[in-house]
């Protein structure tokens, strides 16, 4: 149906190659799914990690591989599924979905946007180089100083580490700022706050979350890097007097925050796809936003819940203790209110509901583990154990992981414009319920019989060898789950049904415009009357399913023109980190040649993208 | 950094896209990234507050500190604010001289800030106390040179916003390019009036 | 349309769950020396309590909203042709109560916390059986643990003899990095940092031995930084410690004693007085003391004194069997990687086998 008369990308511009116009791009469609594709390598390779581990713990006093790779493999895994899995395949529908689902054109910075990706990009990169040079950071995705001091980790693994993380919260802050502004300041006229759909609130509260804990992560790695590499004793006990603990206090009062940063996107991806599949609002509205938005404030003030075991004292342990309970009351009510919405409504069983649903029966088994660490003194057995690695995969994977695979079945019609295989995604959905339950399950057991976390082998005769057998199988289930998963990607690009417009039924006005959407989003902005924006305009046009849209031509649109910039800059920022690696220091100056032409790069590339025009009309 | 790049760089920079706070984009972009520093801030301050005694080796606060130049120092920061909102106001107007020089006297005084530091900073090393002689003296150098950078960026910032006013690429309803620097200006400009008083006046006049 | 609704039986899959739970039950049999659920101590009761309180609340609150979702799966199946639904946006009234309920079921779990909390926090003043607790000095190293008792002027590592119904009173450094004390039988976790002392207390109930482990990660060997909690009666405690004085007796005073020591070289076995002289030779002497009454605080290996009768070798890792100990003194960095005894003299079969039967002697 699209001649190249009605496609003005690339009608407009000179002649540009498709490796070209994806380095440059500016739209915030092309970014998700830059995003989306460099997680899921991620993803799988994080994966991988987990599956060798799992391999090397299958039975006891194994030597698979030796206890240092092993120590590299959690960190690796850890690190990997936290900053280049979860946060970038949620930052895939943030960059696709929220200017669509607000009525916007793009984000409200799209350079920056851009600069955004790479930057995750090189760092994710970086990080991962470390596996090449067979020095893949081994000290813990929590970095704990002294253990990550120079002193005891003399190579360059916690580098690696400390500015690889340093990198990604780079684009992070970036994207937190964009992403805020977009939102408050980009919504389609009549759209409020509280017509907003949930998955956008969950954006709003997560960029504030970012915006308020990297900073804490950023500082506390720059004291590391200068430990490590300035000489100086934040963190080192022996040198001058510097407290190990104050490591722990700056790193959970970002890391707890993360978590919520991990799971708010997936409370919103599923609170859009339970109305749509329920074909019936969803219930308490105003009581999801609140509750989420109570979360995000409590997220800040549990941070050492993390810390029991170091002895705070029997005053902070009882604060952190009840601060934490609170936190179960507003998840209490979003999982009532997502029953609510499912009751009384006309359940359509296809594989996002499948996804969605999964979500919900594995989220409360972890939130009510996350209750039983609440209890401070149960928690001095629990801690550092497996029945916390268990806890913690029920939110994380139970939660984020199974969210946001419901989100890409949801949502792929819309990306791609072709439908993913049903039949293969349901058995996706119980090769992944069945081989999660059997992974993670058993880890509340051998935890409570004494397993710690972070071994590489245990001796038989602890009770430990079934569990870890069964846990191992449960893997090995979860891989197939996800190879079925890229063979109904692989088979869906090639041979899957073309997708309308609404194949759902949705509610949201993403689903009003062609599948995949045409480069400026809405020939039209739309206007917002009510809460569920199209399901009032069907309701108004007295239709189950609105007409196929039609493909524009887009003359006149006002587009972000591509930039390089934003790619350069994102490599200056790379070259600066990499050159405090590779040289600490010049006589006394703290940064090398290296990291000098790395902040001159990045200087440059800004003070270029400042004078670049923002925008050309698509059409002359 | 962040702020620098939102310099120019809006897609609804259209009148015909009224936003929907009816606050231009990069204003709460950078209202948004000043939440964000005063977090950066307040770690830096938490970890010198920590250590600030923390000088069995080498030499404290009462054996270097300077009070005086660092108190010309932020009186200079302070008129700089005053001297950035006449700026602002002379680009409003569209009065270039009024631009111009209040503009010229900002960039200056955040120049003569920097170098006070670069001097101050020297004057320690000359003292005997290095980046890591001891914690007190690694938290301060922290703390100050992260603030010395922002004050470092923002000149920098002004310095090129100067070089547009003096091409006459500032007229009133670009003023906002202005804006947008002053806001982050004020903003350095109150991190410093919070981290004299905590860095040199409470380790002086403690114990 | 090719996504037909196509009815299935949901049940199947759920089933298939239940008998593979069922063979992972089958498949997991104790006994669970370092389980957290059978407690042998007063401390490790009282947080069994707690949290069996919590296990129970979960349970129910698991069993209603599983329940609930189940039930609504089955009960509102639609098919794409139905009408739609009543639209519903909400109810204050029952938003209300089921913020209410969470909270109160909370409170329930609240009060016995913050009990347990404080109730765990200080060493009591007196054991059970009527004496001043037992002072003990836990101090961490990457990967061993050194016990010292001030009050008796004593050290051992790895194995940590308390005496039955006496309150034991850690406290506890780390040499290096931050570790954690973990005896799940009687104690929760407790880290140990190089820059503060923690502390730690439990009384145990029964004798016996029980395995520990190090909790918090702490570099390359963590996972085998073991111990072992040697409760033993009152007059087994006694005579043990008498053993410890005994040897530190041999090493300062030359007194004859029991142990081999005291013999003259020539009157030695020839192979112990030859694993005698080795251990000097061989340098094992700098970083391991034979006494328990070493004065030296902070070793760099761990304390050997009776380590000829100890329960296992390597930080609570292998049995202590003549194999084993010749494998360590032959090849410790392929038994344990990247552990501090590296770089020294090689030591042949018959040298290991002539140092062997001399630690023998160490009882």
């Amino acid at each position: 149906m699209a001649t190249a008369a009605l496609d003005p990308a690339h009608a407009t511009s000179p002649k540009r190659s498709v490796l070209v116009d994806w380095l440059t791009t500016v739209d915030h469609k092309k970014i998700g799914i830059l995003y989306g594709a460099s997680a899921f390598i991620f993803f799988l390779i994080g994966g991988l990690e987990a599956e060798v581990i799992r391999l090397q713990l299958m039975k006891p006093d194994t030597h698979l591989v030796s206890p240092e790779f092993y120590n590299q493999l959690f960190t690796m895994h850890g690190t990997t599924m936290i900053f280049l899995a979860v946060m970038p395949i949620s930052a895939m529908f943030f960059n696709f979905f929220v200017p669509l689902l607000i009525g916007a054109r793009d984000v409200a910075f799209p350079r920056l946007n851009a600069m955004s990706f790479w930057v995750f990009l090189l760092g994710g990169l970086f990080i991962n180089a470390s596996l090449l040079m067979n020095a893949a950071p081994n000290g813990g995705w929590f970095g704990y100083a002294p253990l990550s001091s120079r002193q005891y980790s003399p190579g360059v693994n916690m580098d690696f580490w400390a500015l690889g993380l340093q990198i990604l919260g780079i684009a992070s802050l970036a994207a937190g700022v964009n992403f805020f502004t977009t939102i408050l300041n980009m919504r389609a006229p009549g759209m409020t706050l509280m017509r907003m759909p949930m998955f956008v609130w969950s954006v709003l509260v997560t960029q504030v979350l970012v915006l308020l804990s990297f900073p804490v992560i950023t500082i506390a790695l720059v004291m590391l890097t200068a430990d490590r590499n300035f000489h100086a004793s934040f963190f080192s006990y022996n040198v001058a007097g510097g407290d190990p603990m104050l490591w722990q206090h700056l790193f959970w009062v970002f890391g707890h925050p993360e978590v919520y940063i991990l799971i708010m996107p997936a409370f919103g991806i599923v609170s859009e796809i339970l109305p749509v599949f329920s074909r019936k609002p969803l219930f308490g509205y105003s009581a999801m936003v609140f509750s989420m938005a109570f979360i995000a404030f409590l997220g800040f003030g549990v941070w050492s819940h993390h810390m029991f075991a170091t002895g705070m004292g029997p005053l902070a342990d009882s604060f952190f203790s009840l601060m934490t309970m609170l936190i179960a009351i507003p998840t209490g009510v979003k999982i009532f209110n997502w029953i609510g919405t499912l009751w009384g409504g006309s359940l359509q069983f296809k594989t996002p509901l499948y996804f969605a649903l999964g979500f919900i029966a594995m989220f409360i088994m972890g939130g009510l583990s996350g209750v039983m660490h609440a209890v401070a003194p149960a928690d001095l057995q629990q801690t550092d154990s497996y029945f916390v690695v268990a806890h913690f995969h029920y939110v994380l994977f139970g939660g984020s992981i199974f969210s946001l695979t419901a989100g890409a079945y949801y949502w792929w019609p819309k990306m791609f414009g072709r439908m993913l295989d049903e039949g293969l995604g349901k058995v996706h959905f119980w090769l992944m319920l069945i081989g999660f339950n059997l992974t993670f399950f058993p880890m509340h057991f051998v935890g409570l019989l004494g397993m710690p976390r972070r071994i590489y082998t245990y001796p038989s005769g602890l009770g430990f060898d079934g569990y870890n057998m069964a846990s191992t199988i449960g893997a090995l289930t979860l891989g197939v789950g996800f190879l079925v998963f890229i063979y109904n990607v692989i088979r869906t690009w090639r041979t899957g049904a073309h997708a309308p417009a609404d194949p759902w039924g949705g509610a949201t006005l993403e689903w009003a415009i062609p599948s995949p959407p045409q480069e400026w989003n809405f020939a039209v902005e739309p206007t917002v009357t009510e809460k569920d924006a199209l399901w009032a305009m069907k309701r108004a046009a007295g239709v189950k399913v609105l007409p196929e849209p039609p493909l524009v031509s887009g003359k006149g649109i006002h587009l972000p023109s591509p930039s390089w910039w934003p790619l350069f800059t994102s490599f200056g920022i790379l070259i600066f980190m990499v050159g405090i690696m590779v040289k600490g220091e010049t006589h006394g100056f703290p940064f090398g040649p290296i990291s000098v032409f790395g902040v001159l790069l990045t200087a440059f590339s800004i003070f270029k993208w400042s004078y670049q025009p923002v925008d050309h009309p698509t059409s002359h | 950094m962040t702020a620098a790049v939102l310099d120019h760089d809006s897609a609804d920079a259209h009148e015909e896209h009224p936003t929907s706070l009816r606050i231009d984009s990069r204003k709460l972009a950078i209202w948004t990234f000043i939440g964000s520093e005063c977090l950066f801030f307040a770690a830096l301050i938490t970890t010198f507050v920590i250590y600030r005694n923390s000088h069995a080796t080498g030499p404290g606060p009462k054996d270097v500190f300077e009070v005086p130049l660092v108190t010309a120092g932020t009186a200079v920061l302070l008129f700089s604010s005053f001297f950035v909102v006449m700026a602002l106001n002379g680009a409003q107007e569209g009065n270039r001289k009024k631009l111009l020089l209040w503009l010229s006297l900002t960039v200056l005084c955040g120049c003569f800030f920097v170098g006070m530091q670069v001097y101050e900073f020297t004057g320690f090393m000359h003292k005997g106390m290095g980046y890591s002689t001891n914690l007190f003296a690694t938290s301060f150098f922290t703390l100050t040179g992260f603030h010395g950078t922002h004050v470092a960026i923002g000149t920098l910032w002004l310095g090129t916003l100067l070089k547009d006013a003096y091409k006459g690429r500032i007229p009133p309803n670009k003023a906002l390019n202005l804006e947008i620097a002053a806001l982050y200006w004020h903003f350095v400009d109150v991190v410093w009036i919070i981290i004299f008083p905590v860095v040199y006046l409470m380790s002086l006049f403690a114990k | 349309m090719r996504y037909l609704h196509v009815p299935r039986p949901w049940y199947r899959p759920v089933g298939l769950l239940g008998a593979l739970a069922a063979v992972l039950v089958a498949g997991c049999s104790g006994p669970y020396p370092q389980s957290t659920l059978e407690p042998r101590g007063d401390f490790a009761a009282m947080v069994d309590s707690v949290f069996m309180t919590t296990v129970y609340l979960a349970a129910v609150v698991f069993v209603l909203v599983e329940g609930a979702l189940l039930f609504v799966l089955f009960k509102f199946r639609g098919k794409p042709s139905d009408a739609d639904p009543k639209q519903i946006h909400g109810s204050t009234v029952v938003e209300i109560i089921w913020t209410i309920i969470p909270a109160v079921v909370l409170a329930v779990v609240a009060v016995p916390t913050v009990r347990t909390i404080f109730a765990t926090a200080a060493v009591p003043a007196t054991s059970p059986d009527g004496q001043p607790p037992l002072k003990v000095e836990v101090v961490g190293h990457q990967w061993f643990w050194e016990f010292r008792y001030p009050d008796l002027g004593i050290t051992t590592a790895n194995e940590l003899h308390v005496p039955i119904h006496r309150t034991v009173d850690l406290r506890m450094k780390s040499a290096d990095v931050i570790h954690a004390f973990w005896v799940p039988q009687f104690a929760g976790k407790r880290d140990v940092f190089p820059n503060r002392e923690t502390r730690l207390w439990f009384t145990a109930a029964v004798t016996g031995e029980f395995p520990g482990a190090c909790a918090e990660f702490c570099g390359t060997e963590h996972a085998r930084m073991d111990f072992y909690l040697m409760v033993d009666s009152a007059a087994a405690f006694t005579a043990w410690v008498d053993r410890r004085h005994a040897d530190s007796t041999m090493m300062y005073t030359g007194a004859p004693k029991h142990a081999a020591d005291s013999v003259p070289l020539a009157s030695m076995d020839p192979k112990v007085a030859r694993g005698k002289q080795l251990f000097t030779t061989k340098t094992c002497v700098v970083c391991h003391s034979l006494s328990a009454m070493n004065p030296f605080k902070d070793q760099i290996g761990p304390n050997l004194s009776g380590i000829g009768t100890r329960k296992m070798i390597g930080a609570g890792w292998l049995p202590n069997t003549d194999e084993n100990l010749r494998e360590w003194i032959e090849h410790t960095q392929k038994v344990k990687p990247d552990v501090l005894m590296k770089g020294l003299p090689p030591i042949s079969d018959d040298e290991a086998a002539a140092l062997i039967a001399y630690l023998r002697t160490m009882r």
